[in-house]
């Protein structure tokens, strides 16, 4: 029998292989996916769609008074877009060039770097099938999927069997794990784990490139010389090894000169990759767009058909120097994410907020809109963190608008 | 876990043979490998001296209530649905090399130990499991696998 498989829109690993039993409007039962994929599919909204000063109105006058503050905005910013579809995030971008927006999302403060260095080739990097099918060494750092990506591990990186890894983890697979504390990841990865202080990252980049052109590696931290000898040995004999890099490794590096003298090094030796664990389901996706519109991946701004790009267009530094006069921030919710000494500003900005939770951001808006969930109440694509497209439909009707017609219904009002 | 010597300590000592063992230190084994419960011993139940020992052996085998027929229990407030185990079972792979073996959904779940349901790992057919039945091993594979030690066997 055929089975009818849907695709989980919860994390960015965009899971395909999920059994849904279904009714018109509601969802009953999943089947494989794990739980943030659950209650992601199941959350149901029993609220009003359009907010204006948090008291539902309809949607005509949700719309106007959208269209008021951003004809009143000098200079607006668009934020989020993270768990939006591919679709959405390019209506949103024509209207960013429309009303002379500031542009971002997350990624100014989380990946966008490494993003930036994938899609313009800097850096070697593979798809999540080829981890599968091939990946030997597997190295964690910074990063903890057992926690942040619950299926990573069983789904792509260490337990499955491929094509080229019949015998798979028990025998020709080797996982390790780089990080601060002992993480459930790290607990998989059992014996192989480097437990390094907090900004410890560079100097152990510094020690396994020694170790791997047959040096003494050194650390400040004295962490055991035979022991990073015994991993440059483990990497340079990686047929086919991945670096899963978390915001652990990312926060911890100034820029990311270190990370390729290391790819740079590894790939010498023997045959690395890299790929970044990023979080919502279509950060990545976003950052392509963009760059596929602009050249850049996050932080621009549209200024009459010119691209402006640089970091005092992200999110942290337009509202610390207090440049944007209004914030339309989709699927997101900075009064959470950012420190709160940034987040005020927003206090004093109209914000408009779309998105399927209610949330600080969503308090606090002038007007919201309760968008449908991408992936379970409309179809679309995304972009999963590999930077493989992945499309999906609707499993169940709604009565919300999706992201998209409202991007498209704000575009013909303005 | 208890063994079979604390269990002893606990019993009559009579070796009055009415479990259908041949000595107390028999029953005993018995209690531990889950052959016969505590109320298979008539004078535990029934002589009020030994109702404090009753009370403790059959709290000692509280736990494995929850359990399946094979003593495998899930926390689920522990789980939470990574499927490593699933994957990593060497009879799930087996029977389904192509669905979970490869990481991927069950192509057919009727031969399958581990399952992922709402969520959380569900366990059924336990029967099918390698660490019981006559040719029993000790396997550890779902045990290891987990970050949350949401598995146990009692």
């Amino acid at each position: 029998m055929e089975k009818n498989y849907h695709v989980c829109t919860g994390c960015s690993l965009l899971c395909d292989d999920i059994e849904v039993e279904s009714g018109k409007d509601t969802i009953n039962k999943v089947y494989t996916a794990c739980r943030v994929g659950v209650a992601h599919m199941k959350e149901s909204k029993k609220k009003a769609t359009f907010l204006v000063d948090n008291k539902p109105v309809d949607g005509e006058k949700a719309l106007n008074e959208i269209v008021k503050i951003l004809k009143n905005a000098k200079s607006p910013m668009i934020f989020g877009l993270g768990t939006s579809t591919n679709e959405a995030q390019k209506q949103a971008i024509e209207l960013g060039k429309k009303i002379n927006a500031t542009i971002d999302d997350n990624s100014s403060f989380c990946f966008g770097s490494v993003v930036e260095a994938l899609v313009t080739n800097k850096i070697k990097t593979c798809t999540l099938e080829d981890v599968r099918n091939k990946g030997d060494v597997i190295i964690f750092w910074g990063s903890n999927p057992a926690d942040s990506h619950p299926r990573h591990l069983s789904k792509h990186s260490y337990f499955p069997r491929g094509s080229e890894k019949q015998r798979g983890w028990e025998e020709e697979r080797t996982a390790i794990a780089i990080d601060i504390r002992k993480s459930h990841t790290a607990k998989i990865c059992g014996n192989y784990f480097i437990q390094i202080p907090q900004g410890g990252d560079v100097e152990l980049i510094d020690a396994l490139i020694s170790g791997l052109s047959g040096k003494l590696p050194k650390t400040s931290y004295n962490y055991p010389p035979k022991k990073i000898l015994e991993m440059a040995n483990i990497l340079k004999g990686a047929r086919f090894g991945i670096i899963f890099v978390g915001l652990g490794l990312i926060y911890s590096l100034e820029n990311l000169e270190p990370l390729f003298r290391l790819m740079k090094v590894l790939n010498e030796k023997s045959n690395f990759h890299l790929v970044p664990m990023v979080g919502n389901c279509n950060v990545r996706g976003f950052n392509e767009n963009l760059f596929a519109e602009t050249g850049y991946v996050n932080s621009v701004k549209f200024e009459n058909g010119i691209v402006k790009h640089g970091p005092e267009y992200s999110i942290v530094e337009s509202l610390k120097a207090k440049t944007v006069d209004a914030a339309l921030i989709i699927g997101s919710d900075p009064f959470s994410s950012l420190p709160r000494s940034i987040a005020k500003y927003l206090l004093e900005i109209p914000i408009i907020s779309m998105g399927a939770c209610e949330t600080l951001t969503t308090r606090k808006a002038k007007v919201h809109i309760n968008t449908a969930i991408s992936g379970v109440e409309f179809g679309g694509s995304a972009i999963r963190m590999d930077g493989t497209l992945v499309g999906f439909k609707p499993i169940v009707e709604t009565k919300n608008p999706s992201e998209e017609s409202i991007f498209k219904k704000i575009m013909e009002a303005l | 876990m208890t063994n079979a010597m604390e269990i002893y300590q606990m019993l009559p000592k009579t070796n009055c043979k009415k479990c259908g063992k041949t000595s107390c230190m028999a029953f005993a084994v018995a209690l531990m490998t889950r052959e016969l419960t505590p109320d298979a011993c008539l004078p535990l139940i029934e002589e009020p001296k030994y109702k404090d020992s009753y009370e403790k052996i059959s709290g000692l085998f509280q736990p494995s209530e929850g359990a399946t027929d094979t003593g495998l229990i899930v926390h689920e407030d522990l789980c939470f649905g990574c499927g490593n185990c699933v994957v990593a079972c060497p009879v799930n792979v087996a029977n389904d090399p192509y669905g979970v073996g490869s990481g991927n959904a069950p192509k057919n779940t009727s031969k399958l130990i581990l399952v992922i349901e709402e969520g959380i790992v569900k366990a059924q057919k336990v029967d099918e499991c390698r660490r019981f039945g006559k040719n029993k091993i000790l396997c550890n594979g779902c045990i290891v696998t987990c970050p949350v030690e949401a598995i146990e066997f009692v």
